[in-house]
């Protein structure tokens, strides 16, 4: 069985469909990039995947467990913006990842210690250890990107969220953070939704592009239909398809 | 140049702010001549130098009768019954606040209802007040608390669901409950907006104390103001309005130095 499994999904706002009839099914590890024209429902999508939004229709499982009806530590998350917490320390953002899920969000003395150098090491992965009494305030839009995603896993979600989360940062720091969370899979398989606006990026980072779009269109009614997927793109080897060979050809052998 | 992009320098700036101040104490010192000339037993307008006279009196000499320096037991008396008043309407504002801000049901059912309370004037409830709490500390007390919570608790709620959405589900994808979100995310963050809503409270506080120790009282700053007006004493009254005008200056500065300490965070934003 897949990792998540999307079954004839829909979604109607006030009447109005925002998505429809959409399936997918998710293997363990991948990297799903979801791109498409703005307000065609990707971001929606994403929602819908975090149960911070329930389906109209259909369902979304996720580890054949029943449908999520509200967030929970099972899908992390990274917004575009204000994905961590200003009034606390970044190391305090780290530790927070764990002492939110105890009854008064707080961690009892004996165990705030190991959480502390737990967060530590975590800054030291993601190269912000020299802040980690800093307020994220005081931090760059990619360090702040960086925070929120050492958050995000630190709490070990099944699969994780990213709502365009590169898409305040300008193009060099951009590149880093490509960089940054290439690095990161590399040392911990994760499975990966990403909605970007950047079709480069999509297919630089995915292993799979897909596609929101409407199939059809009423130009007198321009939203009396939904979107779907209607593009699935193998993204791996560089976004160029057909690279890696699956058959036995006898012909074309790559070294 | 246009006058909107013509900035004072330093010294003229230090000037500009002290001009008002000095152009009142002129105009209050030449019209306070004026009237002494005339006459000099005028009571209405007293010299300034009758003015810091009688501070001196106030601040040092004990009552005849007792023995107690009214002044300083006026003012105690006065702040506490603000202290115990706004305190408690902070606590008010900050419990409901987070309440209607966070949880839906709690916003359905009392939305409405605070705001129509806040529409209802605090003064014209005072005689009910005075029947009901009778005339001792809590009416004084509860004047002020009504007077000012309704305001600091729709401030706290629209402050609280201000909070971005992101943040919100962010915590409760790291595992939060509701109880948790309230108290780790909403809580610290509104501690500042509190603070600034509670400066912002003061004037109309101490409008309320006022009112309420100058109509039933037997110790307070406004009963005193209230009672010597009776014998036309302008210098005693004088010291009282710049006293209570210090105080309520030096609370606004400690508020605004605690919100700068505790809450260093937020100052980029306040």
């Amino acid at each position: 069985m897949s990792l998540v499994q999307v079954r004839n999904l829909f979604k109607t706002y006030e009447g109005r469909p925002i998505l429809e009839r959409v399936n997918l099914d998710v293997e363990e590890g991948e990297f799903i990039s979801i791109v498409g024209a703005s307000g065609c429902g990707k971001s929606t999508f994403l929602r819908l995947l975090l149960a911070e939004e329930l389906p109209s229709r259909g369902e979304i499982i996720v580890d054949d467990a029943p449908p999520a009806v509200e967030p929970s530590p099972q899908r992390g998350v990274v917004f575009q913006r204000y994905s961590v917490f200003p009034h606390m320390s970044v190391r305090d953002n780290l530790v927070a990842a764990e002492a939110f899920a105890t009854p008064f969000g707080r961690l009892p003395r004996a165990k705030r210690a190991a959480a502390r150098e737990r967060a530590m090491a975590t800054l030291e992965r993601i190269g912000l250890a020299h802040m980690a009494d800093a307020f994220p305030a005081a931090l760059s839009g990619g360090m702040q990107q960086r925070l929120a995603i050492g958050q995000a896993l630190t709490a070990k979600p099944r699969i994780l969220l990213l709502d365009e989360p590169f898409g305040a940062l300008d193009p060099g720091t951009r590149i880093s953070m490509h960089e940054f969370l290439s690095e990161l899979r590399a040392e911990t398989p994760m499975t990966v939704f990403m909605v970007s606006h950047d079709l480069e990026e999509a297919f630089k980072l995915g292993d799979r592009v897909i596609v929101f779009d409407k199939t059809r269109w009423d130009p007198t009614d321009p939203t009396a239909f939904g979107a779907t997927i209607t593009y699935d793109f193998d993204a791996r080897d560089g976004g160029i398809p057909f690279q890696r060979i699956k058959e036995e050809t006898h012909v074309l052998r790559p070294h | 140049m246009r006058w909107i992009n013509r900035k004072p320098a330093r010294p003229l700036a230090v000037l500009l702010a002290a001009l008002p101040f000095v152009a009142l104490l002129l105009a209050y010192m030449v019209a306070s001549d004026l009237r002494l000339a005339a006459n000099p037993a005028d009571k209405l307008l007293p010299a300034p130098s009758t003015i810091m006279e009688t501070a001196q009196r106030l601040m040092t000499e004990g009552d005849r009768r007792t023995g107690r320096i009214l002044f300083w037991h006026d003012t105690a008396k006065s702040l506490e019954r603000l202290a115990l008043g706004v305190g408690l309407a902070g606590l008010a504002g900050i419990t409901f606040g987070l309440l209607i801000g966070l949880l839906p049901h709690a916003r359905a059912m009392l939305g409405g209802f605070v705001a129509a309370l806040s529409l209802v004037p605090p003064l014209a409830l005072l005689p009910i007040l005075f029947i009901v709490f009778g005339l001792g500390e809590a009416s004084k007390i509860m004047l002020i608390f009504i007077g000012i919570t309704p305001f600091l608790i729709r401030d706290m709620a629209s402050r609280t669901a201000e909070i971005p959405r992101e943040q919100l589900v962010k915590a409760q994808t790291l595992g939060a409950s509701s109880l948790v979100v309230a108290l780790r995310v909403a809580l610290p963050q509104i501690m500042p907006r509190l603070i600034q809503a509670l400066r912002l409270s003061l004037g109309p506080a101490w409008l309320f104390l006022i009112a309420a120790e100058a109509i039933a009282s037997d110790l307070g700053l406004g009963y005193r103001i209230f009672l010597v007006r009776r014998y036309l004493a302008m210098d005693v009254i004088l010291t009282y309005v710049i006293w209570i005008t210090v105080l309520a200056y030096l609370m606004d500065w400690a508020l605004r130095a605690l919100s700068r300490r505790a809450y260093p965070w937020a100052e980029t934003n306040l």
